[in-house]
């Protein structure tokens, strides 16, 4: 028995450990955006981000002094910091690009035109000229140094607030929001009252249009593109929101009304018939009793159709954003980003987080509406 | 007008439409065209009830036959003829089956079926695999539920997010210069020579957008392959394990086979969701170094060649290899009803 009970508990920490380490696997890519996001562009470019959470010693980048300029014995003298952290550890240093690493800190640096350089091991640093360099392109320092773990919200508050950034994501967000909310609301609505006239009204043909719900449930969005685009421009509405919302409304109603009629079918018998009994008309029956009961299958859908707008891209490229370029969402946003600004990670990650944050929150606050969704909505 | 008011309108315009159609068809319905009183109450009772059905499904039937149903017989006759513009007009010119035989004759085309088909194979063997494994492996835990979170969390995440994500991970620094990018950073810490451009890599970076989609929908199937497995009776495994089966025998030859509906199930809706996949390679690689597929394809024909005749023969591709899951999906849904 004891030789049983040993197998069995380390078949537990096996479980335990594999678990883990899938869940790390999972999380790593988002977490590596998020923590690239709060670095600044030369902390990105110059170490990958899972260096950045701990105190690491690297080459930086070259950096540029810079400062205020006083006059000392003929001497003109500009004295600074070459980083803005606290705790930084200069242990080499440099002053060109073949010799990154030439001297060690407290050594001075002959420079041409009788300039001297000479940085110190906690980054601070003594430049000391002939003449003045008032309007002079100052040296650049190449320092190989141990920084601690460093963060900063600038990303966020550049691609947010800041006035005039034409790259800023302010206004997709709202943009998407304006998408979002109609195209979620109003399937709702349509597809209770015909998931309940399916599920609890006796007509004919009511089987043949759950069959036909079913179909529609899967065909792909792309066969719709074109007849629509085409129907759009027919009737004059042409670009635009109004379309993005029809749009979604349309896509979204199949899996809306399937949801919800196989919820509703699923409520007891006996209240919707004893409030027939008692006289209650059918659109009584439905606001008073059917709706309120169904709430968890509508919380479900409005996840599930809030995730789906607001991470869409092909629909709102194809019906809502013109050439002007005025009603962009931030998903297409982050595509046009991908394609100007491949390598300024900075402003990719940032930008992709702002459109990933509001998802992520309905994520964590309604995940149980949402499973039970995809529990249901998956064909059985 | 400022968008958001413009919203904020449509939404208070279709709510409140749709629930004033509903309610005024519904007086109109019982008071004026059939009233429950006078000498024919009770016929009028009857026909109201008759009626009353459709005046339900009305908005939901004409929404989905303008925006589904019509498209896909539209998107048919687009497929067979030609877009002619003139001066009088546009026109469209039957052509028979020149944009099919155009579209089979373009090399892209090929790359993109057969991409499509090495995506329909991997993406959702794999999903469901991980899927399978992570529902395994969380369900009797104590911190079960947080584990399960975490991975079902991509979901949520926009394949344009999910496509930024990766392409941070397939970074390619130049040589010498610390690479940032973990891909890279691990090949060259186990021993590679030099840093890969990874998604310029023909037919393997068909993998490397692969992963991208298996990376979000494992959660979707664990969570459902979890639900699943906690359906199992527990006499079947308690049997199994007084019999002497170990947890390996256990698990492949107890549990898996009795879910395996379920396995279907998120196989199937798996394989939809790859058909149409679009986002993530248009915003990783837009089909360049051979990593075309169709849905992409297609917008490319529709947006960038202006062609909507290939375009729509494109799409009706795309529909026959999901026509075969819609047939299945409708006869077992009939079989339910019955």
């Amino acid at each position: 028995m004891d030789n049983i009970a040993g197998h069995k508990s380390s078949l537990v920490l096996i479980t335990n450990l594999a678990a883990l380490l899938l869940v790390l696997l999972w999380l790593f890519p988002t977490v590596g955006l998020l923590v690239s996001s709060f670095r600044t562009a030369d902390q990105i470019t110059s170490s990958g981000w899972w260096s950045s959470l701990s105190a690491q010693e690297r080459q930086n980048n070259p950096i540029r002094i810079s400062g205020a300029e006083i006059e000392e014995n003929g001497l003109f003298v500009i004295e600074g910091r070459l980083f803005e952290a606290e705790n930084v550890e200069v242990s080499l240093w440099g002053t060109s690009s073949r010799a990154p690493q030439a001297f060690e800190p407290g050594q001075t640096s002959e420079l041409s035109r009788d300039r001297t350089v000479m940085p110190q091991t906690d980054g601070s640093f003594r430049f000391t000229a002939l003449e003045s360099q008032e309007g002079k392109r100052l040296p650049r320092v190449f320092t190989t140094a141990t920084t601690p773990p460093e963060f900063t919200t600038d990303n966020y508050h550049k691609m947010l607030f800041e006035k005039g950034n034409v790259e800023g994501m302010g206004k997709a967000f709202f943009n998407t929001l304006t998408v979002t909310i109609p195209a979620t609301i109003i399937p709702i609505l349509v597809a209770a009252f015909a998931a309940y006239a399916l599920a609890w009204m006796e007509f004919p043909g009511r089987a043949l249009l759950v069959a036909v719900v079913v179909a529609l449930l899967v065909v792909p969005l792309q066969l719709a593109l074109i007849p629509l685009l085409k129907f759009h421009n027919g009737i004059g509405i042409g670009k635009g929101y109004l379309g993005v919302w029809m749009a979604h409304t349309g896509f979204g109603l199949p899996l809306a009304i399937y949801l919800l009629r196989n919820y509703m079918a699923g409520l007891p018998r006996d209240i919707i018939e004893n409030a027939r009994v008692d006289g209650a008309t059918e659109f009584q029956i439905f606001t008073k009793i059917i709706l309120p009961l169904s709430f968890p299958a509508l919380a479900s859908f409005a996840i599930l159709q809030f995730l789906w707008t607001w991470n869409d891209l092909l629909v709102a490229k194809v019906f809502l954003i013109d050439a002007s370029g005025e009603t962009t969402v931030m998903t297409n946003r982050i595509v046009e980003l991908l394609g100007t600004r491949g390598g300024n990670w900075e402003i990719l990650a940032t930008a992709a987080f702002v459109s990933i944050v509001a998802p992520l929150f309905v994520f964590f606050a309604m995940q149980r509406y949402l499973v039970r969704g995809l529990l249901a909505g998956s064909v059985k | 007008m400022h968008p958001a008011l413009q919203g904020l309108l449509t939404i208070l315009i279709g709510v409140g439409g749709c629930v004033g159609y509903f309610y005024f068809s519904n007086v109109f319905l019982d008071r004026v065209l059939f009233p429950a009183k006078g000498p024919n109450a009770g016929r009028n009772i009857n026909r109201a009830n008759i009626i009353r059905p459709w005046l339900f499904l009305l908005p939901a039937i004409l929404a989905l036959g303008l925006y589904l149903a019509y498209p896909v017989f539209e998107t048919i006759r687009l497929s067979v003829t030609e877009r002619v513009s003139s001066v009088e007009g546009t026109r469209y010119v039957f052509v028979g089956a020149d944009n099919y035989a155009q579209m089979f004759a373009e090399a892209k085309f090929w790359e993109a079926l057969r991409n499509n088909l090495l995506w329909l194979i991997v993406v959702p063997a794999l999903s469901t695999a991980f899927g399978l494994l992570a529902a395994q492996l969380t369900d009797r835990l104590r911190w079960g539920n947080v584990a399960k979170s975490l991975i079902f969390m991509p979901m949520a995440i926009s394949f344009v997010g999910a496509a930024v994500i990766w392409k941070l991970i397939y970074d390619t620094r130049p040589e010498g210069t610390e690479q940032i990018g973990v891909f890279n950073a691990l090949y060259l810490y186990f021993g590679g020579d030099m840093p890969q451009t990874w998604l310029t890599i023909p037919f393997w970076n068909n993998f490397f957008l692969m992963i991208v989609l298996i990376w979000i929908q494992t959660g979707f199937a664990m969570v459902i392959l979890s639900a699943a497995l906690r359906g199992i009776p527990e006499e079947t495994v308690e049997a199994a394990i007084v019999d002497g089966a170990g947890p390996f025998t256990i698990f492949f030859k107890i549990k898996v086979p009795q879910i395996m509906g379920t396995i279907v199930v998120v196989w199937t809706t798996i394989t939809i969701v790859v058909l149409k996949v679009f986002d993530i390679v248009f915003a990783m690689t837009n089909g360049q170094w051979e990593t075309q597929v169709l849905a992409n394809y297609m917008f490319d024909k529709l947006f960038r060649a202006n062609d909507w005749g290939v375009g729509s023969a494109s799409a009706m591709v795309i529909m026959v290899l999901v026509l075969p899951i819609l047939i299945w999906n409708v006869r077992e849904v009939r079989k339910e009803m019955r």
